[in-house]
């Protein structure tokens, strides 16, 4: 594809290797460390599931009572497969029990216990990972037998709190016209260091991501694929203190999408940032096996921050999650890189501006799912003026060619949408793409007008911020609040405690599996 | 009761009493008979809400079992503006940046809020919505506020611990939050919390917030704080209420 604004492909590139050098310290303290819930993962790849009688999961259960007699700079899986030959057991969830029970014993095996364990642990998690093939696998089929609906993809979301409530919801949003449907968060999900357990039907402005809400959801949507003939995708949300566990599980349910921004949970969450950037790598290696497109969260840094003044930090978070997540194993075509149409439309040529942004980033990532969001910031609660803007919304998104479009409400921070607002809203989007869905084929911004300039300001500006980031390094960039507007230091934050630097014959069977994929 | 303290909605000339409404009912629009009839019921609903004559402008079935309408009408209803009641507010709720510019001016400096959960209430959601970034409710949290510093403690904070880390920060506020209210856990906890810092700060003691859903906003003064916030509190009620209390607005300023 021919680019329509001029960017000089040198200074593109560029751009992507200011991103991998500020990157690249990183993943460098990525391969080097582990994390609480990367060990859980390892666990629950393997197939330890269920939770005590006070909820706690039986992999958090495990990893803690390993932690403190072994210690964890060698991994769960020596200790624990060891474990289960030394002691007899069954199966992980046996060994658990006792575990927490203090009854377990645990060592680091040596020698040929060490060859041992380290080989039962790999036959083991390779299930976990064969069940994911198996999964990606299942999917292919299903598109098959139904379609694969045309890009821009309608992305709708359900936040019941209710998995239950959730159901009929999302098929009929489907029926409607929804080609992806988001299973919301409960609030606060983010910030628990474990994965709850079971069908759950109660949340906070939101559903619990569990796997058995995963799977009940994604047998209900394959129901109503069928029905349509359309196969209709789901998503949930990694980011987290969880998303090595979170991904695992997505992966073992048939998610299709999972919200995994790098930075968001040190941004918006306060999670530590050593944490989250270790736990990101695991996580997007996990979905690059199960096929899932992530989907980042750029779309935040313009709820805090100006859409103007900010424009360029998109671009630069946009090249570090590139990064990111190639450097995990992801193909292009797995990165949905997200934006957002939040100008203030008081500001003239606001739509202009839009499109330069939609525009530049469509050019910069030409292979990437991109995934667009609608105005939030400056919806007022004249739903009218929203209903506009939202169209505009829509019509930027067709003439720029966005991938996924998250279909905007005009009553937007007013409630959650009513029937009657979703109906509208698929109204709206229908209408633009009948009435201008071909306009992308015939916009051509002046080559050097203000469409194209603003353009280049942006890249430019976003390589003089990736510059300074990569000068000062990522870790003190955002310890000094480059992104959004608060300082996270890389020894503050949440979660901290749980990373672990790796010691000489750290053995982890998942990441030796999913690196030698790549 | 004057005649000019009566009013009537105006649609295109006083008095004509036009209002617009839209809403969906749980009826199909299928056929002509359910047309038809979902119409009626549109009309029924509109008579009973005072709407006489109304007219469906627009009808649209929603999936199988609904109907989308709008409707215009004229309502019967009279407003009597004597009658109308103003909630009093004790503080106003501001914009982001008004509550900043109140700070800069009347502190010179940033307003320190440090914040927790204490005892063994390990429910952070509350707090967290108040101070995260991410926020609550379409406002962000307390953190994005430029002129007010956050310290989050995070959960099962000791009240030991908490009055300690507020005089090591000279926090002007102190946030709680209180989630569990077994056995009046939350009660108890917070007059704990309140008489410890009376004990170890007297007069020097920030300002003291507790918030969760199972408190009574009225019982501020028997359980020692200055102030409490119940269910569906946002963040920009806090930072407004923080400003109102600790930022007041000195002679001549803020007159707009």
């Amino acid at each position: 594809m021919t680019g329509k604004l001029g960017l000089d492909p040198a200074v593109v590139a560029q751009a992507r290797e200011l991103a991998r050098l500020a990157g690249q310290p990183v993943t460098d303290l990525a391969r080097t460390h582990t994390t609480v819930s990367v060990e859980r993962a390892v666990l629950r790849l393997a197939g330890l599931d269920g939770a005590d009688e006070d909820g706690m999961p039986w992999v958090n259960r495990l990893t803690d009572a390993i932690r403190e007699t072994t210690g964890l700079e060698h991994g769960v899986a020596l200790p624990a497969w060891d474990a289960m030959l030394t002691g007899g057991y069954p199966d992980l969830r046996t060994l658990a029990v006792d575990a927490a029970a203090g009854l377990a014993k645990f060592r680091l095996p040596m020698g040929a216990d060490a060859r041992a364990a380290r080989e039962y642990a790999t036959r083991s998690v390779k299930k976990g990972l064969d069940l994911i093939d198996a999964r990606r696998a299942e999917r292919d089929r299903m598109i098959a037998a139904t379609s694969d609906p045309p890009m821009p993809w309608i992305y709708l979301i359900v936040a019941t709190g209710d998995i239950y409530e959730d159901i009929p919801q999302a098929q009929a949003a489907a029926r409607e016209g929804a080609d992806v449907i988001a299973v919301i968060r409960s609030t606060g999900q983010s910030l628990l260091d474990y994965v709850p357990e079971g069908a759950t039907r109660e949340g906070y402005a939101g559903t619990y991501a569990t796997r058995e809400n995963f799977r009940l959801m994604r047998a209900a949507l394959d129901d109503v694929s069928r029905e349509l003939g359309r196969y209709v995708r789901l998503t949930n949300y990694a980011s987290g203190l969880c998303m090595p566990e979170i991904a695992s599980l997505a992966g073992l349910e048939r998610l299709d999408m999972m919200l995994n921004d790098c930075m968001y949970g040190i941004i918006f969450r306060d999670i530590n940032p050593v944490r989250t950037f270790i736990d990101q790598r695991f996580s997007r290696q996990v979905h690059a096996r199960a096929g899932i497109v992530i989907n980042t969260g750029e779309d935040n840094y313009l709820t805090t921050a100006d859409a103007v003044d900010a424009a360029h930090t998109v671009v630069v978070s946009q090249l570090l999650n590139e990064y990111f997540g190639r450097e995990a194993g992801l193909a292009d075509a797995q990165l949905g890189l997200g934006h957002a149409f939040e100008i203030n439309p008081e500001v003239p040529d606001s739509f202009l501006l839009e499109l330069a942004h939609a525009q530049l980033v469509r050019e910069l990532f030409p292979d990437a799912p991109l995934k667009y969001m609608p105005p939030t910031k400056h919806m007022t609660g004249n739903v009218f003026a929203g209903y506009l803007l939202d169209a505009f919304f829509n019509l930027a998104g067709v003439m720029t060619d966005q991938s996924i479009l998250l279909i905007g409400m005009m009553t937007e921070g007013i409630h959650t949408p009513f029937l009657s607002d979703r109906d509208l809203a698929l109204e709206n989007v229908r209408y633009v793409r009948r009435a201008a869905g071909k306009l992308g084929g015939s916009f051509r911004p002046e080559p050097d007008g203000f469409v194209a300039q603003r353009a280049r300001q942006v890249l430019g500006e976003a390589i003089d911020l990736l510059r300074t980031i990569g000068s000062q390094g990522l870790l003190n960039a955002i310890a000094e609040g480059t992104f959004g507007v608060t300082r996270r230091p890389a020894d503050g934050g949440r979660g901290l405690d749980g990373v672990v630097e790796r010691a000489d014959g750290y053995v982890n069977p998942a990441t030796e599996m999913l690196e030698a994929d790549q | 009761m004057s005649l000019a303290e009566i009013v009537r909605p105006y649609g295109d000339t006083t008095g004509d009493g036009r209002v617009q409404l839209s809403f969906t009912l749980p009826v199909p629009f299928g056929d002509e008979t359910e047309r038809a009839r979902a119409e009626g019921a549109a009309l029924q609903l509109a008579a009973k809400m005072g709407m006489d004559p109304a007219m469906v402008v627009h009808a649209k079935g929603m999936g199988p079992d609904f109907t989308f309408f709008i409707v215009y009408g004229r309502v019967s209803h009279l407003v009597d503006l004597s009658a109308v009641t103003v909630a009093e507010r004790e503080f106003p709720v501001l914009p982001a940046a008004e509550v900043n510019l109140r700070i800069r001016s009347a502190l010179g400096r940033k307003l320190v809020v440090v914040g927790a959960c204490i005892g063994t209430d390990a429910h952070t959601v509350g707090i967290d919505a108040i101070l995260n970034v991410k926020g609550h409710a379409g406002e962000k949290g307390l953190e994005y506020y430029r002129e007010i510093r956050v310290v989050n403690m995070g959960s099962q904070v000791s009240v030991a611990d908490l009055v300690a880390r507020a005089a090591a920060e000279h926090a002007d506020a102190v946030l709680v939050s209180q989630v569990v209210t077994q056995r009046d856990a939350h009660l108890t906890n917070t007059r704990e919390m309140s008489a410890a810092f009376r004990a170890g700060l007297g007069q020097q003691r920030p300002l003291l917030v507790v918030g969760g859903p199972r408190f009574d906003p009225s019982a501020a003064h028997d359980l020692g704080v200055d102030k409490i916030f119940s269910r569906g509190t946002t963040p920009g009620e806090v930072a407004s209420y923080l400003a109102h209390a600790l930022a007041p607005v000195t002679a001549g300023e803020g007159a707009a």
